[in-house]
């Protein structure tokens, strides 16, 4: 079990004082129903490929990586955004595996005009990788320029695509199959909690009350 | 869990079949099983529950769980009549039991008088076909009331200076406020304006059976998986089925409305989830599919009697699409506003419901305070324009903003332009071999010129507020609606009007039309109130026709 899903507790804490014990007797299943419906979501974490190879699954974590890296927070990597890919192409956007089949290729090819003998994009120094990564999202940002494209036959929508999935992969609720342990919301400062009580945030904390505007009650 | 009370056959001749169970299908579906009538609705979406519900996007906004799904019913869009048509995803609508009202931000203004008899009050205005309702406020008003108490709506009476008048408070006391409701509050004092507790259809208290809201911040675009938000399925379609009178047949895709020699209306043709073709016998049909569906049901059920379509010898079927104008200015605060919690909106103002004629703009609006974004959608949308797309300085900006953000969503009129429109589309069909829906539609210039004013005032109130960085993406034409108005408008003249002001269609004595394509004028936004008021009128209204034999005489 998750400590951040609600227990029954919470769920109470919902009906508010004037809850009766009729009440709840009656309506106590659809409460469990959504208390369980919402511990399932704790069971993420795919871990195992479908579509990807190993080695493509390598080289599509470290280009996530550029994307969302891990620093003081966690990353892409540690929120498995490379198995939740790996799972969206099997299912819900399997029209994008050409995309990442080309644009793998592409990086590949860019990794090696950019960097000779740096073998594979997900072998580069991270420096080297900043480098190659700004090139593949130029590329994206201006795909009729006429700009000389390094690698080509590779998809101007490869950037795009993996960027959108990988915002998904790490921002997802973990019952999409991603955020892994909900280490993308705790990045970006989301509580990762079911449900919550007022006050939010700092400027509603010492809220006094709505109060009509003074002498100004009359109607307009 | 509840299960329909009642099943009946196709064959079975009800008294009312009613084409979807939204915001008006469902309302309707409980008043006249209350009264005595038996009822199937047809909905062509799934029966979800409070269980089926997720917070996952790849099930809501990827998969469509609860919406309509263009791979199987597409949708093209052209700005103009002389264009073709390309398939975009133009509507958004609900497609389960309970419909648009199951995912919408619950949002709940009720109209002002003006919306009600603004023509007479500035005349016409060219470009639009603009006209008075056959009915006002008054009329309606005690209907507004019905809807604040059976469904359930959270509010303050009295907190606006520029509310029309109510017979009764509200039931329940408004949800919690939220930061950007506090910085919104003391920036519109600040600047002489009048922000109020948003009057929302979500529980604040416990209310028969149904659970307070929860805080958990997955309103738009979801369902509430506690029963707190007021939809339809959480109201009134279980107090409909309680009748023992009322059948909710989902997965029920009606295509046609068939009439008889005498051009009155038997039932609705539909195919059931394995495809199989049924035709539901009733006395009469109320189509409460949505502005877009309404239509285009219609337009689809012309036959050698009704050659331009059911109910169509105005020619007013489909036309008029009112989507609401819209604008939407940035802020990002120094502190955290934690604005992820609770629903989107906790403030809102009317001071400009109703513009300065001066200003050389129609209509009005109405803005809110609201952060309607999930973590990804914040990601993708939410961030200022300029910022890193990735990298270092992209989740910085993520980890920075995203909870110190908040929106002002300037929510307008639009008005109705003849040109704009659902039809059928003559190339594309959907996986059923049915003429698409087409959508054509070009905003009013008023309509954007309004929209860019609104924008600078709330860029205006942002700077009061005390935003540290503020921007608003530029006003553009729309391409996208999910208020689906105006497109089968109610009124007395039947040569400018495709239903009279008791929801029945000039030309076929028993079929009734109720939904957003009821709408004479748009009002500012915020239609869903006015929809369910329309829909608890209707109902009386087609009793009292019922009853008094005037139906299936």
């Amino acid at each position: 079990m998750n400590s951040f899903y609600p227990a029954r507790r919470d769920f109470l804490q919902l009906l508010g004082g004037t809850a009766s014990a009729a009440w709840l007797t009656a309506n106590w299943p659809a409460l469990v129903s959504a208390a369980e419906h919402a511990h399932q979501a704790a069971k993420s974490g795919h871990t195992a490929l479908e579509v990807f190879t190993a080695d493509q699954a390598r080289e599509v974590e470290a280009l996530c990586a550029c994307i969302i890296p891990s620093d003081a927070t966690a990353g892409a990597r540690e929120a498995g955004v490379v198995y939740f890919i790996d799972r969206a192409l099997k299912t819900f956007f399997s029209d994008a595996l050409p995309v990442y089949q080309k644009g793998l290729e592409a990086a590949q090819k860019t990794t090696a005009e950019l960097f000779p003998g740096v073998p594979r994009f997900s072998a580069a120094t991270e420096e080297q990788k900043l480098k190659i990564f700004s090139h593949i999202a130029e590329e994206s940002e201006r795909p009729e320029s006429g700009a000389r494209r390094l690698a080509p036959g590779a998809s101007p929508d490869f950037f795009q695509t993996l960027r959108v999935h990988t915002i998904f992969g790490f921002l997802v609720d973990p019952e999409g199959g991603g955020n892994r342990d909900f280490v993308g919301w705790k990045a970006i400062g989301r509580d990762p909690s079911h449900s919550f009580s007022a006050p939010f945030g700092f400027y509603d904390k010492d809220y006094p009350g709505w109060q009509p505007v003074p002498g100004e009650t009359e109607k307009k | 869990m509840s299960r329909p009370m009642v099943t009946y056959k196709p064959s079975d001749e009800v008294d009312f079949v009613i084409i979807g169970s939204g915001a008006a299908g469902g309302v309707l579906a409980k008043e006249l099983s209350t009264n005595g009538f038996r009822v199937v609705v047809l909905e062509q979406g799934e029966y979800l529950r409070e269980k089926d519900f997720t917070h996952d996007e790849t099930k809501i906004f990827v998969q469509s769980l609860l919406t309509n799904k263009v791979n199987v019913h597409p949708v093209t869009f052209r700005k103009t009549p002389e264009e073709t048509a390309r398939k975009q995803q133009a509507v958004l609508y609900g497609s389960c039991v309970g419909g648009s009202s199951v995912h919408f931000t619950a949002n709940f203004w009720r109209f002002h008088e003006i919306d009600f008899k603004e023509h007479s009050k500035v005349g016409d205005i060219p470009g639009a076909t603009f006209a008075d309702w056959p009915i006002s406020y008054a009329d309606l008003e005690p209907y507004y009331t019905k809807v604040e108490w059976e469904i359930g709506v959270s509010g303050l009476a009295g907190s606006s200076p520029f509310d029309p008048p109510r017979s009764k408070p509200y039931p329940m006391p408004p949800l919690p406020v939220k930061g950007n409701g506090v910085v919104f509050e003391r920036a519109c004092r600040k600047l002489g304006y009048h922000a109020y507790p948003a009057p929302m259809a979500i529980l604040s208290q416990p209310r028969t059976g149904r659970a307070a809201c929860m805080n958990c911040g997955f309103c738009l675009g979801f369902g509430c998986e506690v029963g707190a938000k007021s939809t339809s399925l959480s109201s009134v379609i279980p107090m409909a089925e309680k009748t023992g009178r009322c059948e909710i047949r989902p997965n029920c895709y009606v295509h046609r409305i068939e009439t008889d020699k005498n051009g009155r209306a038997t039932g609705a043709l539909y195919f059931d989830g394995q495809r199989n073709v049924h035709l539901q016998k009733a006395k009469a049909v109320i189509l409460s599919a949505n502005g877009a569906e309404t239509p285009r049901l219609l337009l689809l059920s012309a036959s050698n009697q009704f050659p331009a379509g059911l109910a169509n010898s105005s020619g007013y079927v489909g036309k008029n699409l009112m989507p609401n104008s819209g604008a939407i200015a940035f802020g990002v605060f120094d502190e955290q506003l934690n604005d992820y919690k609770g629903p989107a909106v906790s403030r809102i103002m009317h001071d400009f419901y109703e513009l300065d004629p001066k200003l050389g703009l129609y209509g009005g609006g109405g803005l809110d305070a609201r952060f309607d974004f999930t973590p990804i959608s914040f990601a993708l949308n939410g961030v200022p324009p300029g910022a890193s797309k990735w990298g270092a300085g992209f989740k910085q900006t993520l980890a920075h903003n995203f909870t110190r953000t908040m929106q002002i969503f300037c929510h307008g009129t639009s008005l109705p332009v003849e040109a704009n429109s659902f039809s059928l589309d003559p190339d594309v069909k959907d996986a059923y071999g049915l003429p698409a829906l087409r959508m054509t539609f070009r905003d009013h210039p008023n309509d954007l010129k309004m929209m860019e004013w609104m924008k600078d005032r709330a860029l205006e109130i942002l700077d009061a507020a005390g935003a540290k960085t503020k921007w608003a993406p530029p006003i553009q034409e729309q391409q996208f609606a999910v208020h689906l108005l105006g497109t089968c408008r109610m009124g007395n003249d039947a040569k400018t009007s495709v239903i009279n002001a008791d929801h029945r269609t000039h030309d076929v004595k028993n079929l009734f039309l109720c939904d957003g394509s009821s709408l004479v004028t748009s009002g500012r936004g915020q239609p869903t109130m006015t929809i369910q008021a329309l829909a608890y009128r209707a109902a009386d209204r087609i009793t009292t026709l019922a009853k008094h034999g005037e139906i299936s005489a």
